[in-house]
């Protein structure tokens, strides 16, 4: 197991932000940890990238402890920062040759290495540019190619998706994609978007510092079972009353909306429809999704 | 010591000189306060010569800690994330973050040099070698005083109130505007204890050996200097190193 984390809890005075959360991802994974913003994944980014020691519990990465061999977990790990961590006055070549030096590279195997991280990342042609004339996907690509310059065993990487557009978010996937396949290296995210999630190998569910789930996105999805019906009405709580004693079924009530989790969906939405006339404004039918796993066990929504 | 020590050191280092470079109209208007001051002081009091320390000490203390003001922009614009997440021991990377505002605000005061002439002093190579070293002495210890302000803050206000409530009536009782054998009894002491009137003190003694108005010898000013420079220096690899449950950046 590249990262093992065994009962680590972490309190910011009397909050608590993780509670006694284990886990491990195993080597040449992309595991994500998905969770609502609050929820303790960037407290848990932090202590597995070195920058804060856990209140109580251990975390190791790369075969050594977090708080106690901080340099020597540094050494294996490569961090993508959600909050840009380059030097905008500077150049793309320059930030990596900063980089280098920072961990002790010098010279013709700098060069080299910063070529490298360049290619993988294709940014050739941007060496010469200043960090703060690129566009958000192509700072964090620097960023990635930054961060890969010492050839880390593993890849942390906070929120990658977030202020990306759509297109720049699935590149970004191919990207890591290609690194693990390639390179074999495991890659650690953090994420509250799904379909970034979705693309992850295996995932572990997190809501208030504590594990919600884990397992592969179909391995979860499948937890669900069948489809998921949703329904919006104008008198949510006594129509969802009805259903439930109708069809022997649990609907969960969110504002306006009624949700129903059932095998065979679109038999369901014929016979509640004619059930009860003119109660319901609008129905709907999907395959369960992440955020539907996440409801399921919260009761509350990832975003 | 090993390239691991060194390299960061010179990176931090090199990287706030080319900042500088590329952002050179906004740092040096900062040259401009020690200037007028000298200029209306010292023809006020008729005395171009006994202000023209006083003036150096307080260029540098601007540059110094204005230099310094990057690390609360580093804190802000994220590179310091890296810095926190790499190998490099704190130590090299205090060191080279100091020596980078060290080095910039020492060429701010050798430029300062150039009103030597106007200030009626013979300018010879031994006297600007002298100087340059003291100010890069002087500019060393301020900036390592700047770093332990700026580790903790998050914005430049708090940084700008120490310089005005803090550094500057240091600076005034330091013997820049009146001389140890003016000044009243307590103020004597406040003089004597105060870091600044040693450094003001190295620089009035290289331009005139045969000072004799109270002010500190030039052996034991320089020492105080550099003693007060290592010490603030290591106190900020202490300060950057020490262990945290918080997050540091």
């Amino acid at each position: 197991m590249i990262v093992e984390a065994k009962n680590l809890t972490h309190l910011y005075g009397s909050r608590t932000a993780l509670d006694g959360l284990s886990f491990s991802v195993a080597k040449g994974e992309i595991f994500g940890l998905l969770g609502p913003n609050g929820g303790g994944k960037s407290t848990l980014f932090r202590i597995l990238a070195t920058m804060m020691s856990p209140t109580s519990g251990s975390a190791h990465v790369a075969g050594f402890d977090v708080a106690a061999h901080a340099a020597q977990v540094r050494r294996r790990i490569g961090v993508v920062f959600q909050t840009q961590s380059l030097d905008r006055k500077l150049t793309v070549g320059e930030n990596l040759t900063a980089q280098g030096h920072l961990f002790g590279f010098s010279g013709a195997d700098l060069r080299a290495r910063a070529e490298q991280s360049l290619e993988k990342m294709r940014l050739t042609d941007r060496r010469g540019d200043l960090v703060d004339t690129l566009s958000g996907g192509l700072k964090r690509r620097v960023e990635i190619a930054k961060a890969l310059l010492h050839e880390p065993e593993i890849l942390l990487m906070d929120e990658p998706s977030t202020g990306l557009d759509p297109g720049v978010r699935r590149e970004l996937n191919d990207h890591m994609q290609e690194l693990r396949a390639n390179r074999g290296v495991t890659i650690l995210l953090t994420t509250h978007i799904l379909e970034e999630a979705d693309r992850c190998d295996r995932l572990l569910l997190i809501h208030q510092g504590r594990r919600v789930a884990e397992g592969t996105p179909a391995e979860l999805k499948a937890k669900v079972g069948g489809d998921v019906v949703v329904m919006e009405s104008d008198s949510p709580v006594g129509l969802a009353e009805k259903v439930k004693v109708r069809f022997a079924v649990e609907p969960h009530v969110t504002g306006r909306q009624i949700r129903v989790e059932i095998a065979n969906g679109h038999r369901f939405i014929t016979e509640v429809i004619e059930a009860f006339p003119g109660a319901i404004q609008s129905i709907a039918l999907h395959k369960p999704t992440l955020e539907d796993v996440f409801l399921d066990e919260t009761g509350e929504s990832i975003s | 010591m090993s390239s691991s020590f060194w390299l960061p050191v010179y990176t931090l280092w090199r990287r706030d000189l080319i900042r500088f470079w590329r952002e050179r109209t906004r740092v040096l208007g900062f040259l401009g306060t020690p200037v007028i001051f000298w200029l209306i002081v010292g023809s006020g009091f008729g005395d171009m010569a006994y202000f023209f320390p006083g003036t150096l000490t307080l260029s540098v203390m601007f540059s110094a800690l204005f230099s310094m003001m990057s690390l609360i922009e580093d804190r802000r614009e994220g590179f310091l994330l890296s810095m926190m997440v790499s190998p490099a021991p704190r130590a090299s990377m205090v060191l080279g973050k100091v020596l980078g505002s060290s080095t910039l605000a020492w060429m701010q005061a050798l430029v300062l040099l150039a009103f030597l002439p106007l200030a009626g002093f013979s300018v010879t190579p031994l006297l600007l070698a002298q100087l340059a070293g003291t100010l890069f002495l002087i500019a060393f210890a301020f900036t390592s005083l700047g770093f332990l302000f700026a580790w903790k803050m998050d914005s430049t206000q708090g940084f700008h109130a120490i310089m005005n409530l803090v550094l500057f009536p240091l600076w005034m009782v330091s013997g820049s505007l009146f001389t140890m054998a003016q000044a009243h009894g307590p103020m004597q002491w406040l003089m004597r204890a105060n870091p600044l009137t040693y450094s003001v003190a190295a620089i009035r003694r290289i331009l005139n050996p045969a000072l004799t108005d109270g002010s500190p010898e030039l052996r034991l000013s320089i020492l105080v200097t550099l003693v007060c420079g290592v010490a603030l220096w290591l106190l900020s690899t202490l300060v950057a190193g020490s262990k945290t449950t918080r997050s540091q950046a």
